[in-house]
């Protein structure tokens, strides 16, 4: 899902003439992923004229900064850029691990995890209040951050038996609006795709 | 360019994180009142301005709240434009620089907490992997005064906060950093001969014993 961030910046930049070399995480990591990001050995990596930048929401930031001709992701504005940030970073630091544990862990000790997962989508929900998208009138840095998520949807669903239309229904809106925009439809991986994988996975580890 | 304005920092004065901002503040040469929270009492000032988290440090700016150290660094960065710039302005220099203060926060804390908060094998463990994370720091630094060069910057201001409980995690691991990561004390030394940070890091042994206390309370709990 981070890697969706950079692929989706990257198309609202309007920057298509890229090559994308997906990786095989499991089996092996290619020895170009392994020079360029020694420290983590993670993808996404984006390669700018031979030089790395690693960590997705600084690869959105670097994006942002290098092609600044259109499309701003994030405000010029100090306050309302740190404001962007905060939440971009909210999204790592709850909605990442909490939704992890929907489907990573055996079902038995669910049900904190549930409740504790509609909090977090009610929270952005009182966050993009009535605007049209956490950046305002057009994507931005969170909204960025946060989409990816969306193609886990199904996921969320299949394995906590919650309806997250009816939970969070302005979320939902809010993701519909955001997937009619080309750069994150084209971006954004299939929903069943994603389920197909988490439920393989599920075996391969061993988790009920 | 600012403006004289109302800056309040609402922090913790062993914390880590607070220090990065104050640190910041000084660098740039801003007046702000700092305000120490009871962190077991938090003021309605902190919960209001940090609804999310209710966590310091909070710089309170006209009476706006910016949250997250590495957040709140780079505003005043921005804001503060005039002095003293801690990133650099080329985007690449900027990522590079970013990618390495996320690695501070990604594995400083943890890592210094496991050392003074463990026994035993969990601690040779603790131990072994901090001196490691800092080796992986110090060829970062390679043969630079600063992580920013020739001028100290963002990442410098992320990382020597953690200069301060070095004492701490040497007493409570009987061991010494110099011995394994000479790099490291070399520019934290260099980093203290500056005022922001001299006045900044509190004293060590007067960490150690806030600790001390801290330890305490938590065994009687």
């Amino acid at each position: 899902m981070f890697a969706m961030r950079v692929k989706i910046a990257l198309a609202e930049k309007g920057i298509t003439d890229y090559e994308c070399r997906e990786e095989n995480i499991v089996v092996s990591k290619s020895p170009l992923l392994l020079q360029m990001n020694p420290v983590h050995k993670k993808i996404p990596v984006l390669i700018h004229n031979g030089k790395p930048i690693c960590e997705s929401l600084i690869i959105v930031e670097y994006i942002d900064e290098v092609w600044n001709h259109t499309s701003p992701l994030l405000p010029t504005d100090p306050y309302l850029k740190s404001h962007a940030k905060f939440w971009a970073d909210f999204v790592d630091k709850k909605m990442y691990p909490v939704q992890k544990k929907i489907w990573a862990t055996k079902e038995e000790s669910q049900d904190e995890t549930k409740k504790e997962f509609i909090e977090i989508l009610k929270t952005f929900e009182k966050e993009l209040g009535d605007k049209c998208y956490f950046g305002g009138d057009n994507i931005g840095f969170v909204d960025i951050a946060l989409i990816t998520y969306y193609s886990f949807f199904r996921t969320y669903e299949y394995f906590s038996g919650l309806s997250l239309e009816a939970e969070c229904p302005q979320l939902i809106a809010w993701a519909k609006r955001c997937l009619l925009k080309d750069s994150v439809s084209s971006s954004l991986a299939d929903m069943d795709k994603v389920l197909e994988i988490i439920i393989e996975y599920r075996k391969i580890k061993g988790i009920a | 360019m600012a403006n004289n304005n109302e800056v309040i920092l609402l922090d913790f004065w062993p914390s880590s994180f607070g220090m990065r901002v104050r640190i910041a503040l000084h660098e740039k040469g801003v007046e702000f009142e700092y305000r120490d929270e009871d962190l077991r009492n938090k003021s309605e000032l902190l919960v209001k301005m940090n609804p999310i988290h209710k966590k310091i440090p909070v710089l309170v700016h006209n009476n706006k709240p910016v949250c997250e150290s590495s957040i709140i660094v780079q505003y005043i960065d921005e804001v503060w434009s005039d002095k003293s710039p801690l990133l650099p302005s080329d985007p690449y220099q900027r990522a590079h620089a970013r990618f390495w203060a996320d690695f501070i926060d990604k594995k400083t804390y943890d890592g210094t907490k496991k050392i003074w908060t463990s026994k035993g094998e969990d601690q040779v463990v603790a131990k072994k992997e901090f001196i490691e994370h800092l080796k992986v720091l110090e060829e970062q630094l390679g043969d630079k005064p600063y992580f920013g060069g020739d001028t100290f910057g963002y990442v410098d201001v992320s990382l020597i906060p953690f200069y301060s409980w070095f004492y701490i995690l040497e007493t409570e691991g009987n061991f010494k950093i110099e011995e394994s990561n000479t790099k490291i004390i070399e520019w934290a030394k260099r980093c203290m001969q500056r005022e922001s940070v001299a006045k900044t890091l509190p004293d060590q042994k007067k960490l150690y014993e806030f600790v001390q206390e801290y330890k305490k309370k938590l065994g009687v709990e």
